[in-house]
């Protein structure tokens, strides 16, 4: 490039070495954290402004704000840098969790700013799921707070392994190092049952600047490190997955007969062509071809980066598995002991079904039993029957397929997984993957010589659920016994399950919550596919009042097994008639979580059949759910 | 537990920052391939754009990306912008879609007849929503950043769209790891930011190692300009309302960002290279949204435009 002028070359001279100085720098990444009025923001803002990522213009509107909205009597609000949204700007807090860019000379981060307000718990979690290190605050004045205990927890169930303990306002007590240290004490003692490998307590002023960059002369007592040089020396080498080789399966790249890439980002290890690899869970195994790239292929290829890799056989892998060095895969299962943060209004409930994603698979997931929930300000454990928003819990969940899974404690990319509610397709909660509750792969099925079709020909039917749902008082259980009094006559063989006979008996454990209520319909549901095993016309007569269940029931049997009939009769009908005298009790206040009065009642989108007793006597419904099994073949079956 | 390969595995923290970013977004962009039903590249032609379709070359490598490029033309960007647009679409093999809001042609709306904020609604807002609706699209990459600006510093890579392709900041689905729900129902729709957690230093720093070809407007050359609202605006063609007696000024300027060309101020510059932009840049000391008339509006304006479906 001859025509380049000097003044040119030497733009280009420098920024080559420039460049080169910046391959030298790490990519690290932290949270900060801490009490409503603390000071996050206005230390983040310190950090923009001091290492100058704050640029001219944004200089103007910070001035014209801090003077119209900030909280600093005219002088600069750095708080007002970082604090984005309107609505949060005007209530003077952080709502949300805001990612912020610098660079010191060493290192460039990537700030996760999350907020301290009690509700927001759920953002905490998600700015230490990818973090490295992170900040606490304390306000010097307070000391160490329920907020510090949470956050500290939060940040090392994560696998957050270095904090730094900001012990902020140190200006408001005259920089007293008696105060600082008490707080220091209290903080180590507390953090003796976390798991993190180093803990840095710096005394601040992040609004005056004191050991923000360099040490302040009113600390002279204090020998550490300023908050700068402690995210510049924080050593991180060893927490980054050490694990062998797994990379999962992202995106399967085919573009002709000859080539077939199985592109994904390795979690851990590393991996040449010639690596020996089993792809978990199918259990495919061969050997590494190629590792290919744009613009030429590798001779090594390690965690964190997304590859394509070939292998030397045709095999047939898909996204959802985990291609895994071949002397030491991962393991698989489809039971787990999980750590879940709740995230979502509606609380989590043992036994509805939600999708669980992890990094590369969508499985159906159930919590089957909420082992007990963590106090987070204690560390405690407590008795739950749900989760709620921003609750954590010990959990056992069942995924319907078996997945690759590294516990969450020595890989991250392989021990996570998100919950999605199934209808909202909102994100409700995470998992921290402990451990699998069996050898998955071991489990084969009982083979059962006599099975569902052998025991239905013996009595000449088709076996089904017949799923009556409704409010009370709508008239599912008169319409149910007449059915069977019909089937019954007909010679078919049933069976029925209502409230009386299930909740004397199978649920005379469970109340009327809703945790309660979907566990009863779970075991209904269960109870009554054992009794279509069996060969039998189950009737199930429940007011049953949420769709997730129902659809549970459904997916139990075959998809011809199962007759959803909704009994639709208004409320103010069922609430006139009132055969128990309930709606009267409930309106009363003496029974809580009635359905239709202060509980939902979700009706069906498309039942199989609908009755409106309004306008069809109970025996005449009676007689259209006969013919309409007779014309279906349930009563004829050879 | 140890490792399968020898001692020659480099440790992984060889890796650059801006190696990390590269496999962040490819991994970003090779997700929406693989779960989306019908997903688009929004091609604006700007450097980010540039970095976002090189990304996407490199995520699908050797196949050609698998998903079409498209390009909201609000008929009033820059003349070079239309040619570069469409030879990177030739060069590439990728399918381009160029949308344009004919009402508002039809209605003659520009922004010196309806100002900066009308004619960015027609013209970009109302236009993409158009697009996406006419062509159903499930997810749209786009290649904005968080240091942009505030409230982007708060999106997520992953944003849900209501089927009026509304964003509600309020109610945004939490994002850990790099685990991405991407369920959604019938109408509704994400965007995606492969570039979230770029800067744009970052941008530059790769376009120099890529090298990667950007629109010639970037470097610093002697263009025609006046003088509006104390922003240096180029004049592109002859449907700059000219004042009485007014000519054009031949002056040394560059932009730090493209758009539409009577809404993106230009700076003066003699950075005609690459590497002379990124030492400018380093020394530099305004941001580069300060180019962009759309955001003075208010500080908040953002914020509310994002909530009305502008990107």
């Amino acid at each position: 490039m001859s025509d380049l002028t000097l003044q040119q070359q030497e733009a280009q001279d420098a920024i080559d070495s420039y460049l080169q100085s910046q391959e030298q720098k790490e990519l690290v990444r932290f949270i900060t954290c801490g009490s409503v009025d603390d000071g996050k923001s206005t230390l983040i803002g310190r950090l923009l402004y001091d290492s100058k990522t704050i640029f001219e213009d944004q200089m103007d509107t910070l001035e014209s704000d801090s003077k119209k909205v900030g909280t600093q009597g005219g002088a600069i609000d750095f708080a007002l840098l970082v604090d984005g949204l309107a609505a949060e700007r005007e209530q003077g807090i952080t709502i949300d969790v805001a990612y912020r860019f610098f660079a010191s000379e060493k290192r460039k981060f990537i700030v996760a700013d999350t907020p301290g307000h009690e509700q927001y718990t759920r953002n905490m979690a998600t700015g230490a799921s990818t973090a490295d290190i992170a900040i606490i605050l304390i306000d010097a004045r307070k000391g160490v707070l329920s907020q510090t205990r949470r956050h500290s927890l939060i940040a090392s169930m994560l696998g957050i392994r270095h904090v730094i303990v900001a012990v902020n306002k140190m200006d408001l007590i005259d920089f007293d190092q008696n105060g600082f240290n008490a707080i220091e004490a209290d903080y180590r003692k507390f953090a003796e049952r976390l798991d993190f490998k180093t803990i840095q307590c710096i005394p601040l002023s992040a609004l005056d600047g004191d050991n923000m960059i360099t040490a302040s002369e009113r600390t002279s007592w204090y020998d550490g490190p300023s908050i700068m040089q402690a995210l510049d020396d924080t050593d991180i080498t060893e927490d980054r997955t050490a694990d062998s080789f797994r990379m999962p399966v992202q995106w399967v790249n085919r573009p002709n007969l000859d080539f077939r890439g199985f592109a994904g980002t390795i979690v851990s290890g590393a991996v040449t062509p010639g690596t020996d690899v089993i792809a978990i869970p199918s259990g495919m195994r061969s050997t590494v071809d190629r590792i290919v790239v744009h613009g030429g292929d590798l001779n090594v290829a390690s965690t964190d980066q997304a590859v394509t890799i070939t292998l030397k056989d045709e095999i047939d892998i898909s996204r959802g598995d985990v291609i895994c060095a071949a002397d030491d895969p991962v393991d698989s299962s489809d039971q787990f002991g999980v750590h879940m943060v709740w995230m979502d209004r509606n609380a989590l409930l043992p036994g509805r079904q939600y999708y669980a994603k992890t990094q590369n698979k969508t499985v159906s997931a159930t919590v089957t039993d909420i082992k007990h929930k963590i106090d987070i300000n204690t560390g405690e454990h407590q008795a739950g029957k749900t989760l709620e928003l921003n609750e954590i819990g010990v959990c056992n969940i069942s995924f319907d397929q078996r997945i690759a899974f590294a516990p969450y404690k020595d890989n991250r990319g392989l021990g996570s997984f998100i919950l999605i509610d199934r209808h909202t397709n909102n994100t409700v909660g995470v998992g921290l993957l402990d451990f699998s509750l069996r050898r998955a792969s071991n489990i084969v099925w009982q083979d059962l010589k006599v099975d569902k079709s052998a025991r239905a020909r013996q009595k000449h039917q088709k076996p089904a659920v017949l799923w009556f749902t409704g409010l009370s008082g709508s008239g599912k259980s008169t319409v149910a016994n007449l059915v069977e009094q019909k089937l019954h006559d007909l010679g078919r063989h049933t069976a029925i399950l209502d409230g009386d006979n299930v909740r004397h008996g199978l649920n005379r454990d469970l109340g009327f919550t809703d945790a309660d209520r979907v566990e009863n319909i779970r075991r209904v549901a269960e109870a009554s596919k054992l009794m279509v095993e069996a060969g039998l016309l189950t009737l199930v007569s429940f007011i049953s009042p949420f769709r997730d269940e129902r659809e549970l029931a459904r997916q139990l049997v075959a998809d011809d097994e199962f007759i959803e009939i909704f009994i639709n009769t208004p409320l103010e009908v069922c609430e006139q008639r009132d055969p128990k005298g309930l709606y009267k009790k409930a309106r009363a206040g003496e029974i809580k979580n009635f359905t239709g009065i202060d509980s939902a009642y979700e009706a069906p989108e498309n039942p199989e059949l609908e009755v409106d007793t309004g306008s069809l006597s109970a025996e005449d419904a009676a007689t259209q759910i006969v013919a309409y099994l007779d014309q279906l073949g349930y009563l004829n079956a050879d | 537990m140890t490792s399968s390969v020898g001692a020659t595995a480099p440790s992984q923290l060889s890796m650059t920052h801006l190696d990390r970013l590269e496999a962040e977004s490819i991994h970003i962009i090779r997700e929406v391939a693989a779960e989306a039903s019908n997903p688009v590249m929004l091609y604006s032609v700007g450097k980010d754009s540039a970095v976002m379709l090189h990304l996407a070359m490199k995520a699908f490598y050797p196949s050609p990306p698998p998903f079409p490029l498209m390009h909201v033309d609000t008929t009033w960007k820059f003349r070079e912008m239309i040619s570069f647009r469409d030879e990177m679409a030739e060069k590439v093999g990728m399918d381009l879609i160029v949308h344009i809001n004919q009402e508002g042609v039809d209605q003659g709306v520009g922004p010196f007849t309806h100002g900066s904020a009308l004619h960015t609604e027609i013209m970009k807002t109302q236009a993409l929503k158009q697009a996406l609706d006419k062509y159903q699209f499930d997810a749209a990459f786009g290649g904005a950043r968080r240091d942009e600006e505030k409230s982007r510093a708060k999106e997520r890579v992953f944003s849900f769209r209501t089927p009026q392709h509304r964003w509600d900041p309020k109610n945004q689905r939490p994002e850990l790891w790099n685990i991405y729900n991407t369920r959604i129902n019938k109408g509704e729709s994400i965007r995606v930011f492969p570039l979230s957690n770029w800067t744009e230093l970052d941008i530059w720093q790769y376009i120099y190692r890529e090298n990667i070809p950007i629109v010639p407007l970037y470097l610093a050359a002697e263009r025609p300009v006046v003088t509006r609202d104390g922003q240096l605006i180029m004049v592109d063609d002859d449907r700059v309302p000219m004042e009485p007696g007014e000519t054009p000024e031949m002056r040394m300027i560059r932009f730090r960002t493209l758009g539409c060309y009577p809404l993106t101020g230009a700076v003066e510059s003699n950075a005609s290279t690459l590497a002379e932009i990124i030492q400018e840049m380093l020394v530099s000391r305004t941001s580069e949204r300060q180019g962009r008339v759309i955001d003075k509006d208010a500080s908040a304006s953002m914020e509310q435009k994002k909530q009305e479906g502008y990107f």
